[in-house]
């Protein structure tokens, strides 16, 4: 029985509503190894991890540890098997303390039933001790850095006794120096012959820590080799793949003045952007997850603040302070959140797409019903929006209905420059294409669009410049000559080491 | 089949004037003494202070927060009112006094939820205990009695209308109007709804709260007028509860604690299904003890169904996707 993997994972299937989130995936993890899992946003990674800690079921497929053949019901009984994550967006309770968070959920009890805090108390520094940190058990996590918190998820994962450690993306929020110890950590864990499945698609991470990458792409293992065997080109390429190209309905469009210049923009999580955008353009900001698209947008639209730049539209300086002075402006933004800064749930279709003109339908201090109907009809039908009545409840439709109903609420605004954050995601094939259709009408009505976006060949076939953010900056920007998976993933994982 | 559907949207949509006139007419049958002009009209005048201070709930609700203090800013508003008119005997004058002196505890209210983000249940608990606290300081804990010319505002009738329920009418029609066909009224929906989409649709979310407070601080200084006036005098210690009996009312009628949803005639319904009930408990002799058990267990029924029409509204959604994946 020599060289049984820790960890094997044999043709492993999930679908979710509508796609196909995994097939056929096979994936060991060895004793004292690190294994890195890389892929864009939405491989499939994220799913996989999520079945091995048991929050998903797999619809088909073996999971063995140890030899063993086991079912991971949920994230308990993961842990009784040894698994522990670390997940890339902590969840944590900022009033506990060290050794409160080590230990809920999972608290020692003494004779009469009771949680035994002296036991705490004691486990805690031990394990403190044991792994060389510095805190206090009675500090609370409010007070504690994020790569602090990252460490104390991995010393709960010691604490358990757990064999196999996933980490998602744990880079994401942590410095260049906290990267050093975090590695240090893993190193000791290895040698220490835990097994550690790491997700990342930092190149120079990658290649820092890894024994072995698999590369994910659409749900399926691209391929697998040890770290010698492997180079960054390749596993770039590998990662991007080339799909077929998606039958994007781009129209050439005249292009003309220029609608939006943004000089040296600097806020909380960018700076120095600078970029221009001209009638009938449609540009892409592409970059990594983290990397501060969504930040620039949020500012430039008014939803946060920023520190210091200047915004011209139309030629003209503009102080956005608010939403409301950039709708004033004629710019709007249709939110990646869709459910979160999108849609009011509860109000019906029409209540929705009138929210941002009300003003438009008031006749005397008197609501005019019949002017609004017809306005809200007139534009669900120019977005194609499909919904029973527009008296339904939003709530009611699709998500690519909902963004469809978004859109048509800032169109009613007659917008002269239109930010898209994600307009694409968390909706079904059908309507991502219509949703392309209706940008590039835009884009020939003379609207300048600006196209937020993870998936790549949606940048690539929609766009007509790509502008690469990586750290809160603008690390490149590429014309429609230069556009390829390759380049644009070059400029974003390069510029983060 | 379509009215079938007929008939579930007038459910859905009407269902609270259903249960409205299903009470109005088990009353009539169960008691002869219900159905007399002057027991309903009774019933309408009891009901107007806690149905005026219910619309100012309404909007407060609708847009995602409550008013726990009405009830006390209406006793300070009502007390400094009277004396205001004992000083001056000008009605107008004690009349724009209570609006002023409710208003600006109101304003206080807003401030406390827009500027320093306190939550409403807080803020109004705070202001609920300092109203209350400065009406008794006022007044030393006595009541002002002798109020003369003052009655007419709650005892007095325009055409053979009481004057309480002239503005009951009209604070109700000024509810209905603003949620109807006003910016202001979409404004607060949408923050009930999703505040956080409301202000990316460049709603100024601070503003609206200020405005609904304001609203809300002029029906209660309304109230109090009326309230002082019924009871033939400034009592600083009047009006206890009612606060609640607002809040009843408007969770009977339809408006939904999580926001967004309400409206002003679902309100006066709910107002009235509270008087209803009272009235007929009292007149056939139903322990009093026992009535205010019926008035809770209505408010828990109120709440389970507009649980259950939420979660009929979720599943027919679910049904709808399903429906979709299908094609």
């Amino acid at each position: 029985m020599e060289n049984v993997s820790r960890l094997k994972l044999i043709n492993i299937e999930k679908s979710f509503p509508g796609v196909k989130a995994l097939s056929n995936v096979n994936f060991n993890a060895d004793k004292g190894t690190v294994h890195v899992l890389c892929g864009e946003n939405g491989a499939g990674k994220s799913t996989l991890m999520k079945i091995i800690n048991g929050i998903y079921q797999p619809d088909g497929g073996q999971i063995f540890i140890n030899g063993q053949e086991v079912k991971v019901q949920n994230p308990i009984a993961a842990r009784k098997l040894g698994i522990s994550m670390i997940f890339q967006e902590l969840n944590y309770i900022p009033e506990m303390t060290i050794e409160e968070s080590l230990f809920v959920g999972n608290w020692p009890r003494n004779a009469v039933g009771n949680v035994d805090w002296s036991e705490i108390r004691k486990r805690t520094l031990e394990l403190l001790k044991k792994e060389n940190l510095n805190y206090s058990p009675e500090t609370k996590l409010k007070e504690l850095t994020v790569s602090d918190i990252q460490m104390l998820e991995i010393l709960k994962a010691v604490s358990y006794d757990s064999d196999i450690i996933i980490m998602d993306e744990p880079t994401s929020s942590i410095t260049n120096k906290e990267v050093e110890v975090l590695f240090d950590k893993i190193n000791a864990l290895r040698s220490r012959g835990k097994s550690i499945i790491y997700i990342s698609h930092k190149m120079d991470e990658i290649f820092k820590i890894a024994d072995r990458i698999t590369v994910f792409r659409d749900g399926v293992v691209v391929d697998s080799r040890p770290k010698d065997e492997y180079d960054m080109e390749t596993v770039i390429a590998q990662m991007v793949g080339r799909r077929l190209e998606n039958n994007f309905p781009k129209q050439e469009v005249a292009i003309g003045s220029k609608v939006l210049e943004v000089k040296a923009l600097s806020g909380e999580a960018f700076s120095d952007i600078s970029f221009h955008l001209r009638q009938g353009e449609i540009i892409g900001f592409s970059g990594l997850m983290g990397a501060g698209r969504t930040e620039i947008m949020r500012a430039l639209f008014g939803l946060d603040q920023y520190r210091s730049g200047e915004i011209y539209i139309n030629g003209e300086k503009a102080a956005i302070k608010n939403v409301k002075s950039s709708i004033q402006r004629k710019m709007v933004m249709l939110s990646e959140d869709r459910r979160r800064f999108g849609i009011i749930p509860v109000r019906s279709v029409r209540e929705n797409v009138s929210l941002t003109s009300i003003k438009k339908f008031i006749n005397g201090g008197r609501l005019h019903a019949k002017k609004e109907i017809d306005t809200v009809n007139e534009y669900c039908k120019r977005m194609n929006v499909k919904t029973p009545s527009i008296e339904t409840s939003i709530e009611a439709l699709s998500g690519g209905n909902q963004q469809k109903v978004i859109l048509a609420k800032w169109m009613v605004t007659d917008p002269d420059v239109l930010i898209l954050d994600e307009p694409t995601r968390g909706i079904d094939v059908g309507a991502k294409y219509e949703i392309y259709k209706l940008v590039t009408e835009l884009a020939s009505q003379k609207k300048g669009i600006i196209m937020v976006s993870s998936e790549l060949p949606e940048l690539i076939g929609m766009c007509d410049r790509i502008y690469v953010v990586a750290k809160g900056r603008i690390v490149g920007e590429l014309n429609r000559n230069e556009f390829s998976q390759e380049n644009i993933m070059r400029y974003a994982t390069e510029a983060v080491s | 089949m379509d009215i079938k559907k007929l008939w579930s949207e007038i459910k859905s949509k009407y269902s609270i004037f259903l249960v409205l006139a299903v009470l109005f007419v088990v009353s009539w049958i169960a008691n002869e003494n219900f159905m007399s002009v002057k027991n309903l009209s009774n019933i309408s005048i009891q009901i107007t202070v806690a149905t005026i201070l219910a619309f100012g709930q309404t909007i407060l609700i609708i847009c995602g927060m409550l008013d726990l203090s009405s009830a006390s800013v209406l006793a300070l508003a009502g007390v400094l009112s009277v004396s205001t008119y004992i000083s001056t005997e000008s009605l107008l004058l004690a009349f724009l006094v209570a609006i002023a002196a409710s208003v600006a505890c109101n304003i206080i209210n807003g401030l406390m939820i827009t500027k320093f983000k306190a939550p409403p249940f807080i803020a109004t608990l705070a202001m609920m205990t300092m109203a209350r606290g400065a009406a008794l300081l006022y007044t030393n804990g006595q009541n002002i009695y002798q109020i003369g010319r003052y009655v007419k505002f709650g005892q007095g009738s325009i055409l053979g209308v009481p004057t309480p329920i002239i503005f009951m009418l009209g604070t109700l029609v000024v509810t209905w109007y603003i949620l109807k066909h006003t910016v202001l009224g979409r404004s607060v929906y949408a923050i009930g709804g999703n505040e956080e989409a409301a202000n990316a649709s460049g709603i100024d979310v601070n503003k609206v709260k200020m405005k609904a407070f304001i609203i809300n601080g002029i029906f209660v200084g309304i109230a109090g007028v009326i309230f002082m006036s019924r009871v033939n005098g400034g009592m600083p210690n009047g009006a206890v509860g009612y606060e609640f009996k607002a809040l009843t009312a408007a969770v009977i009628g339809g408006t939904s604690f999580t926001g967004g949803i309400g409206t002003s005639l679902g309100t006066l319904a709910g107002s009235f299904i509270v008087g209803f009930l009272d009235n007929i408990m009292v007149l056939s002799g139903v322990n009093s003890y026992l009535q205010q058990i019926v008035r809770g267990a209505i408010i828990a029924l109120a709440v389970i169904y507009d649980i259950f029409a939420k979660t009929k509204r979720t599943k027919a959604k679910l049904g709808n996707i399903e429906a979709k994946n299908k094609v």
